[in-house]
């Protein structure tokens, strides 16, 4: 792994000319979620470089990238979902393991079986998993925490459906009522937009909102850049490593989406290729 | 009572306590899409016994047990590996680790290394029920010791699931979730597997390390297709399990004396029990079941059908052709090709419900009906309008698509399609888009 780390930061940015040089993060120790040159690969193969992030307080924080950018991976690398090659990932200042009741995770919709024998609201009792604690039942009053969540997401009157036969949209809504009643300081969304109806779509929104008026911190996966402007106080632009992060208005440019979506292949990605191919024979 | 019928009774009671305890890992394993796993772990009991005794040299049931275990166990790690370092897939994996294990195991059996035990391989695959429930009758066994194996592997097993039942809902449903909460999947894959190993160990003497993987996998897989609540799923198994053994014992002794041969296995009648009754569920089960799927199917054609003699009466008025020969049953069946039954029924609906009346042979719309229909007809040019120009579909092929949208439009869809398409007077064959309410 010594040829991952033995980089210098510098020749990483001469890859992407055009763009200013960016700062060393100062990590905030307080800071929702803060990442310290974290590197992931998968079987070897990297799909991020030395990421460096700090998420401040209470902002709606969107993440794009192209596909393979690893907007994803960040997510679930963060959460210790997928092992990291190397790098630190601090929560309030804390390690992550130490302050699981802190964050929500929404995962891809596509990521569970939905012919599982589940009611909506037993899909959002899970989400009370975490508080209750090991070998203790649910009771009554965690049922009814999750309700109130559905209520909030618009899908009361869906609790008792099995969850094969709710659309598409519905069962996102379902995704985000479970986060929603961990009741958490930091969510993290991997695309809760992703083929969702126009009613849905408000309803995320308003929940966004909602989140931030109570001084929450979201960080969401998007793929639609018609309304990054539109639904994000912060913008990440993803692809193997952060191209730029910072308020939507000065990181949203032609230049940044270009570095960010352009066609080739960058010397990086090919690097990586040649990595994973280094360890066959 | 006779001796055949007690030992019947026994090869029931047996049987039965097997199906229990197998049910409650059975239910997880089918859940967590890994039934194979089951096949996989059963398999290597034969190695792990042949293992056990090289290293103990002894025949106690205890050290036996454990080897069996471990090696259960190891086929279930040995997977997970197989799968991580080979990048193949779970079945690939598991056809690798079981069967080299199971060769093994064959291999050691049948050579003169444990040629002075009399570790059967047939009783170990097969099972001897039979055997085991007529000893107890005839040779006056007071209490058998199969039978406080499997009350405790059963016990075990529901006091696992009770305390551990919440865990094991969210890491089968959404592991990754559980990850986040910190409760860790991979402990509870691994606390399940032990249950199977444990579990398919104690079950193999009674029914065989084949015939467990039935009792594990087959009612789990019934009470899938029966129910949609988690909790269900292990009621259900354990009821598919007790009768598939009770009609295997009643079957074993009874079925083979019709064609004149003697009582067969009762395992592997109870198997094809099991079999059966998943059959038999998969064809009735209100849900999922295909005789129910196929009456939702003729409701649904028969509905579609009533909406489509309802448009064509109405596309009928509006060229204003209604006469004699068009409002026959016969005409409007050859329009709209459909079956005799089919139409008589659809007509006959219409008519109960005062969409449509006839005189002296010939149907029209009645006010209701034609504005039902003029609804119908609103929907499938607004669909046509929205697929040739929001879609840029080409006009002579959105008829056979509206056709079909138009008889799953809600009211709201039918008002959202009109706003996006902005009201249009016309559809695109230039026919016109009757209005929301009456003209």
């Amino acid at each position: 792994m010594s040829l991952m780390t033995n980089h210098t930061p510098q020749r990483l940015h001469a890859d992407a000319c055009e763009l200013p040089q960016r700062q060393v993060p100062r990590h905030p120790a307080d800071a929702p979620l803060s990442i310290h040159d974290m590197t992931v690969a998968y079987h070897r193969k990297p799909v991020l470089w030395d990421v460096d992030l700090d998420i401040p307080q209470g902002k709606l924080v969107g993440i794009v990238g192209p596909n393979g950018a690893g907007k994803s991976t960040l997510l679930k690398a963060a959460l210790d979902l997928v092992p990291k090659v190397s790098g630190r990932v601090l929560v309030y200042g804390k390690p992550y393991k130490k302050q699981r009741r802190m964050v929500a995770y929404v995962p891809q919709r596509e990521s569970v079986d939905w012919d599982f024998p589940v009611d909506a609201l037993d899909v959002v009792t899970m989400g009370t998993y975490g508080r209750i604690g090991w070998c203790v039942p649910v009771f009554r009053k965690h049922r009814r925490a999750a309700l109130e969540a559905l209520e909030r997401v618009g899908m009361a009157d869906y609790a008792h459906r099995q969850i094969s036969q709710l659309s598409g949209g519905q069962q996102q809504r379902v995704f985000l009522a479970r986060a929603l009643v961990q009741d958490a300081q930091l969510y993290l969304m991997d695309e809760p937009f992703a083929g969702v109806d126009a009613a849905t779509e408000r309803a995320i929104v308003t929940l966004l909102h909602d989140l931030r008026a109570a001084g929450r911190t979201v960080l969401v996966v998007h793929h639609d850049l018609q309304t990054v402007r539109e639904y994000f106080d912060q913008l990440i632009l993803l692809n193997m490593r952060v191209v730029a992060h910072g308020p939507t208005d000065e990181v949203f440019t032609d230049a940044n989406l270009h570095a960010t979506y352009g066609g080739r292949l960058t010397l990086l990605s090919e690097a990586a290729e040649a990595l994973a191919q280094q360890e066959r024979p | 009572m006779s001796v055949e019928v007690q030992i019947g009774v026994w090869v029931a009671v047996l049987g039965s306590l097997c199906a229990v305890a197998c049910a409650v890992p059975g239910t997880l394993l089918v859940l967590r899409r890994q039934s194979m796993m089951g096949d996989a772990i059963s398999h290597t009991v034969l190695p792990g016994l042949a293992i056990a005794f090289l290293i103990t040299h002894s025949r106690d049931p205890l050290p036996m047990f454990i080897g069996a275990v471990l090696i259960g166990l190891l086929t279930a790690l040995a997977v997970q590996w197989v799968q991580r370092l080979g990048r193949m897939d779970s079945g690939t994996s598991m056809g690798v680790v079981f069967t080299t294990l199971f060769a093994l195991g064959i291999v050691l059996m049948s050579g003169d290394l444990l040629r002075s035990v009399d570790l059967d391989a047939k009783c170990v695959l097969y099972g001897n029920v039979d055997a085991a429930a007529s000893s107890i009758i005839l040779k006056q066994v007071a209490v058998p010791r199969e039978l406080w194996t499997l009350g405790g592997v059963l016990a075990m097993n529901a006091l696992l699931v009770g305390v551990f039942y919440k865990e094991f809902k969210v890491s089968a449903f959404d592991p990754a979730l559980a990850d986040s909460l910190g409760i860790s999947s991979r402990a509870m894959h691994y606390l399940l597997m032990t249950m199977t190993a444990i579990t398919t160990v104690a079950a193999f003497e009674v029914v065989g390390s084949i015939i467990v993987i039935a009792m594990l996998i087959v009612p789990a897989a019934t009470a899938y297709l029966l129910t949609d609540r988690f909790g269900w799923m292990f009621v259900w198994s354990v009821v598919f399990g007790v009768l598939a053994v009770i009609g295997g014992t009643v079957a074993a002794v009874t079925v083979p004396t019709w064609f004149g041969y003697t009582a067969t296995v009762s395992a592997g009648a109870m198997a094809v029990a099991g079999g059966l009754l998943f059959v038999g569920v998969w064809f009735a089960s209100p849900r999922h079941g295909l005789a129910s799927k196929y009456v939702h199917r003729a409701a649904m054609s028969l509905r579609v059908l009533r909406e489509d003699v309802l448009g064509l009466l109405y596309r009928l008025e509006e060229m204003r052709v209604v006469d004699h020969a068009e409002g026959t049953p016969r005409f409007l069946r050859r329009v709209l090709d459909a079956g005799p039954i089919a139409s008589r029924l659809a007509l006959r609906a219409l008519e109960r419900r005062g969409l449509i009346c006839a005189t002296a042979g010939v149907y029209a719309l009645t006010d209701a009906g034609r504005d039902r229909a003029r609804r119908l007809v609103r929907t499938h040019r607004l669909w046509e309008s929205y697929l040739a120009h929001h879609m840029h579909i080409p006009v002579d092929h959105v008829h056979g698509s509206a056709e079909v949208l138009e008889h799953v439009t809600t009211d709201e869809m039918q008002d959202r399609l009109a706003d996006e398409t902005a009201q249009p007077m016309y559809d695109p064959h230039g026919k016109r888009v009757p209005p929301a309410g009456r003209e």
